[in-house]
């Protein structure tokens, strides 16, 4: 029987005595493309959180690769990109080839010093994302974009098996939002690299992953879109209008009107 | 007095080579401190070097080795007071540093007021450093210096971003500690530099100024490592021959550093 890339079981988090995450089990397996959605305040980045170990769970508990992640020490098989491109130190002097090597960390022993093969690894990643040509430019010097795509490419250095992706495509404009989807499905189908991907952008994502999983502080839904669109519990959650528009994937800006579409 | 027989002097080499090592302790790990807005951690750690150096004045020893464990313990403090009673660094820095200051008064009142001994290490000595102490501070100096080199990667993964850090399996909490200790160490070897009143400018000057022109984080540091070595140097220099205060003097040459940089740095923005 395979091991599940990531299991989370009857997780609860508070804070300050207020529920932020109640009662969440659910299971990823190696290949699973999965969008991770819900409206604002639904625990989203809390749950990323804890599945990387930032936050230890109230209750409950989460596996990573079949191994507890409170003792889990294969980090160099996952690749992580933040929310918070936008809190990031505009005037940090590092490079974007600096930044990427930074992803290399996770998969080097001490000491952990840089060597050829990463340096070819960092050029690997930034031609993937197309941006080689930047790899000498300070970060604060690029535009949000860029700057996202070099986080991303930061991400992806390591090879990693799992990806983990908190709202990636929020500072992307649409046209190298669509590339970067179909370069994340093209991560999936041809290196079988598992992808929890968090956002708000519930039209598109439904039609790039395998999987949606519909978090409000508990988990409202987790199937394919097929299922979604046709969930009895969607339905009595969303309204049958606003779950006929999200299924027929109608412009952002209605769905943005149902209230269903706000980012964490 | 020609230059080559003020090098000669034996207390001039001897503050020269303590004056590198720890221009180049202060710079490399300034350029950290400044990015993780920081900067007055060595400010906080000085005044509690002040009340220890008044503790080791009043028990009639050498204040480097009551100076060394307290403000480390100081410095251990800083970081448990963010990280476990949810107070804000710059808060926590500001109780350590009223205490350290508080406690100084307090036992050199004790031991019948201010001496000339005290001034010497607020105000800095570096000609007056002895060959014992030389020893010690290149010693650690090196120590130090290898520790950075060694996690040099980890410290600039976690001055980034240290949630993306700590995802990648790096140990931040290990590496934290560590780096508050070695701040701790070189703040309290500065302290016959430029004196406890000055030490936080030898960490922070050389960061910014090399923060105005360098286009990489590796610029950076070296950068700002040459930056301090030279205002050291030339500050030990011409502090002599012009009969100035060191300490005093190695701040301005700083100072004039920093505003190169940054008319350098607003030349090439208005060219481009």
């Amino acid at each position: 029987m395979p091991i599940d890339i990531l299991s989370v079981k009857d997780l609860h988090f508070h804070y300050n005595s207020v529920d932020v995450l109640n009662n969440i089990s659910f299971s990823v397996h190696a290949g699973d493309y999965i969008g991770l959605v819900g409206p604002n305040g639904s625990g989203k980045t809390t749950l990323i959180r804890i599945i990387l170990g930032l936050l230890k769970p109230g209750s409950g508990y989460v596996t990573l690769f079949g191994e507890d992640s409170s003792i889990f020490s294969g980090w160099g098989r996952i690749g992580y990109l933040p929310q918070k491109v936008s809190a990031m130190n505009p005037r940090f002097p590092a490079t974007v080839g600096e930044v990427v090597a930074m992803g290399l960390l996770s998969c080097k022993r001490f000491p952990k010093y840089m060597n050829r093969s990463d340096r070819n690894a960092v050029d690997m990643a930034l031609d993937l994302l197309d941006i080689k040509d930047l790899k000498k430019r300070p970060i604060g010097e690029l535009s949000g974009g860029q700057q996202q795509r070099t986080l991303v490419a930061r991400a992806i250095v390591n090879d990693p098996e799992f990806l983990i992706l908190d709202e990636p495509t929020s500072a992307l404009d649409p046209e190298t939002r669509e590339r970067f989807f179909m370069l994340l499905k093209k991560i999936n189908d041809e290196k079988r690299v598992t992808i929890i991907i968090v956002t708000h952008d519930i039209g598109t994502i439904g039609r790039y992953t395998s999987k949606l999983l519909y978090i409000d502080k508990r988990i409202i839904f987790y199937g394919n879109f097929e299922n979604f669109c046709e969930s009895s519990e969607i339905t009595q959650f969303f309204g049958e209008h606003a779950q006929h528009i999200i299924c027929h994937r109608h412009d952002p800006i209605t769905l943005e009107r149902t209230g269903i579409n706000g980012t964490e | 007095m020609e230059l080559n027989d003020f090098l000669g002097y034996g207390f001039v080499q001897r503050a020269l080579i303590a004056g590198s090592l720890i221009a180049i302790l202060c710079s490399t790990l300034g350029v950290f401190l400044v990015l993780r807005r920081l900067s007055l951690i060595g400010d906080g750690l000085a005044h509690a070097t002040f009340g220890s150096v008044a503790l080791a004045l009043l028990l009639k020893t050498s204040p480097l080795y009551i100076s060394l464990p307290l403000v480390m313990a100081c410095s251990l403090g800083i970081l448990r007071l963010t990280e476990r009673a949810g107070i804000y660094g710059d808060a926590a820095i500001g109780i350590v540093s009223s205490l350290g200051i508080a406690g100084g008064i307090l036992l050199s009142s004790i031991a019948g007021g201010f001496n000339v001994d005290l001034f010497s290490f607020l105000f800095g000595s570096i000609l007056s450093i002895s060959q014992t102490e030389v020893i010690i501070s290149t010693g650690l100096s090196i120590l130090v210096i290898l520790v950075i080199t060694l996690f040099y990667n980890e410290l600039l993964s976690i001055t980034f971003d240290e949630d993306s850090a700590k995802a990648s399996g790096i140990n931040t909490r290990f590496i934290n500690t560590l780096f508050v200790l070695l701040t701790a160490v070189t703040v309290v070897l500065s302290m016959k530099v430029v004196g406890i009143m000055l030490i936080s400018a030898l960490m922070i000057f050389p960061a910014v100024t090399a923060l105005q022109i360098a286009k990489s984080f590796k610029a950076v540091m070296i950068i700002a490592l040459c930056s301090a070595i030279i205002s050291v140097v030339s500050g030990i220099i011409l502090s002599f021959f012009l009969d100035l205060p060191t300490g005093a003097t190695i701040v301005m040459i700083n100072f004039t550093l920093f505003i190169s940089g940054f008319i350098y740095r607003r030349t090439m923005i208005t060219r481009q």
